[in-house]
């Protein structure tokens, strides 16, 4: 720190402005997030959190990363391996496609599966012949959730997996390790920090989705709504205490999930420095 | 348990690593792989470990086909260049990792996998490291802790890779001495690539010499040293200088210019030609640094050469730098013909 050579109040300036952005981007919205919520009272902000129509919103978003964040952590585990440790054809267009929900708008994500699944879409006749309803119901939903959240693991795992390298492997196999003692003995401990981040980010985009997941979802009230939705159509409708209050859950959400990532990074940090290994930045895409 | 290998091929992508390459080492025996970065040793000992399948080729362990098992299934103890060890366990879970992963009804129990343990850290005399993290190791006691790790399934065969690559020249010397006496106490079968000629002629009870993918010559020691196969190993086991023989006794008109590789050892010194093979040269440089002393001499034609005496031969013929000496092959370690 003694290297430092900039005088001291262009530093003071450029932490002001830094912390002043922060200030002005993030803290004061979240604050009139929670003002809002509670400024009838708390009774008020209990009663439009267990209003029928906000529980079934908040029962779908949790059924919907419940379902979607176990699959993407499956995936991403299942891909990373693949790209870290193998040497394949085709292994550049899979990385290209894994970040492609990244760079999709999510709004173009949703409309994908409208088009695959949706009435004239191209599976549309047949599904509708066989009974089974994608479109403006849960399959949907789900669906669209695990699309633009299948980049969250394996992105995160993808570096920290060839940071390790394979040679742990390869010698739990040469002491006689099957390939799934392989896996939970020696892969899933030296990964486990960078998994559970990706999953904390995977799941905190699964359950604020809202782009994406507006599209294919038809906004049945207490049916196909999810949190983000909820919140749209309560807001819409004039009904900002009710809205603010389920907003305050995501609001929440956001902060258990900063802090579990702050907790896990710090975590990680001192387990790889004690590794002898370099610290690896972990991306962040939320 | 000897190792026998049959014309093995191995390429990546349209790089040959491997080119039939057959070799055979018998039950006890300490065998080094010496080649230069690159000749396809690590590929070897890989493939011998079932790390790598072969493009062709087969592999007899004792006599039986271990093409078909697959490396967990082959018990042979490998010791990776970078020790490999599992970061996140302690030494004892590291050395415990393969008794723990046995099947059940082979497992031995709590109890015994603690012995067994203690009495491995016993073995490289590393002990009190058992609840030390790998991170919490020098160099020196990683590579042995890994070997530990590998002994501990009983191995019949033991593959290290550059067991001593990335140590200094110190821990390398005592490491190499151990690891002989440990092989004569243990006699397990073992294969041990390096890239340093000194530390394979010191250690092995044979030479594998390796180059471009392809075995260059197998002998003990002594015989790769005294009797190299080529114009490779010579160069590979030691330096060596070049005279090119330019008067021969008879001068047929037919006769083809040749070449003669001479160790810095076999050079007589002395202030007049011996024959007509000797060199007028100039000393150049002088190391009286250590039980040798290395001489640098340069010949009118510009020509480099390497001269080694003891320090008593130099002091008798009183030797100092810029002096015109002349230089006679005493042995010549290899000839050729030029092309
Ligand atoms: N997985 C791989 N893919 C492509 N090429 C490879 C691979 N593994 C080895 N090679 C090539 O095969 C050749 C032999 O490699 P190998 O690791 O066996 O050499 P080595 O004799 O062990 O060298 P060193 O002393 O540097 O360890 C090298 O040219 C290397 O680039
Ligand atoms: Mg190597």
């Amino acid at each position: 720190m003694s290297t430092r050579t900039e005088p001291a109040w262009i530093r003071r300036a450029l932490i002001g402005i830094a912390l002043s952005f922060l200030a002005l981007f993030i803290l004061l919205p979240l604050t009139v997030v929670f003002m809002n919520a509670l400024n009838k009272g708390i009774a008020i902000y209990l009663k439009s959190l267990s209003d029928p129509a906000a529980l079934a919103a908040i029962r779908l978003t949790l059924l919907t990363a419940l379902i979607a964040v176990p699959f993407n952590l499956i995936f991403g585990v299942a891909a990373s391996w693949a790209i870290a440790k193998f040497d394949f054809r085709l292994k550049n267009l899979l990385i290209t496609l894994i970040d492609l929900p990244l760079s999709v708008s999510p709004v173009i994500s949703g409309l994908i599966f409208v088009l695959l699944f949706g009435a004239q879409g191209a599976l549309g006749p047949w599904l509708r012949a066989h009974g089974i309803k994608v479109i403006f119901a849960l399959p949907a939903i789900i669906l669209t959730t695990i699309f633009v959240t299948f980049p969250m693991v394996a992105r995160e795992l993808i570096p920290v997996m060839k940071a390790f390298g394979n040679e742990e492997e390869e010698a739990a196999m040469t002491l006689g390790a099957n390939g799934f003692q392989t896996f939970w003995r020696v892969t899933l401990p030296n990964i486990k920090w960078g998994l559970l981040y990706g999953v904390i980010l995977c799941n905190a985009r699964a359950m604020g989705e809202f782009g994406a997941v507006s599209v294919v979802s038809g906004h049945i009230r207490g049916q196909t709504n999810t949190l983000p939705l909820h919140i749209e159509i309560l807001y819409n409708e004039y009904n900002f205490t009710a809205a603010f209050a389920a907003a305050s859950l995501l609001a929440m959400l956001a902060l258990v999930t900063l802090i579990l990532k702050s907790i896990i990074e710090f975590k990680y940090r001192a387990e790889l420095a004690a590794a002898g290994k370099f610290v690896i930045k972990m991306e962040n895409h939320v | 348990m000897s190792i026998e290998v049959k014309a093995i091929d191995k390429t990546f992508g349209t790089f040959k690593a491997l080119d039939q390459v057959s070799l055979k080492v018998a039950t006890g025996e300490l065998v080094a792989l010496l080649g230069p970065s690159g000749s396809g040793k690590t590929t070897l000992l890989r493939i011998i470990a079932g790390l790598e399948t072969a493009d062709c080729g087969e592999i007899f362990f004792h006599g039986d086909d271990a093409r078909g098992k697959m490396t967990k299934d082959r018990n042979v103890g490998f010791v990776f260049q970078h020790y490999a060890l599992f970061r996140h366990m302690t030494v004892f879970e590291n050395i415990a990792f393969g008794l723990r992963v046995k099947p059940k009804a082979l497992r031995p129990s709590e109890k015994q996998i603690k012995e067994k343990v203690h009495e491995l850290l016993k073995l490289v005399q590393l002990e009190w490291v058992a609840s030390r993290f790998p991170s919490q190791l020098s160099g020196g006691q990683r590579q042995r802790i890994a070997l530990a790790r590998a002994l501990a399934i009983e191995p019949k065969i033991l593959l290290l890779d550059e067991p001593f690559g990335s140590l200094d020249a110190q821990v390398r010397k005592e490491l190499r001495q151990w690891l002989r006496r440990f092989h004569d106490h243990l006699h397990i079968t073992t294969l041990f690539v390096t890239h340093d000629q000194e530390e394979a002629l010191e250690v092995a009870d044979k030479i594998v010499v390796m180059n471009k993918g392809k075995i260059e010559q197998v002998g003990s020691p002594e015989d790769v040293y005294h009797n190299p196969a080529s114009v490779f190993v010579l160069n590979f086991l030691g330096n060596v200088n070049i005279f090119h023989a330019r008067s021969s006794a008879e001068h047929k008109s037919g006769e083809k210019p040749a070449k003669m590789y001479v160790r810095p050892h076999q050079l007589i010194v002395s202030r007049s030609p011996l024959s007509e093979n000797s060199v007028k040269v100039v000393l150049t440089f002088v190391n009286l640094a250590g039980s040798i002393v290395k001489i640098d001499a340069q010949s009118q034609k510009g020509e480099i050469f390497q001269v080694e005496m003891s320090q008593e031969e130099y002091r008798a013929l009183k030797l100092t730098k810029s002096d015109e000496v002349f230089l006679t092959p005493k042995n010549i370690a290899f000839s050729e013909y030029e092309i």
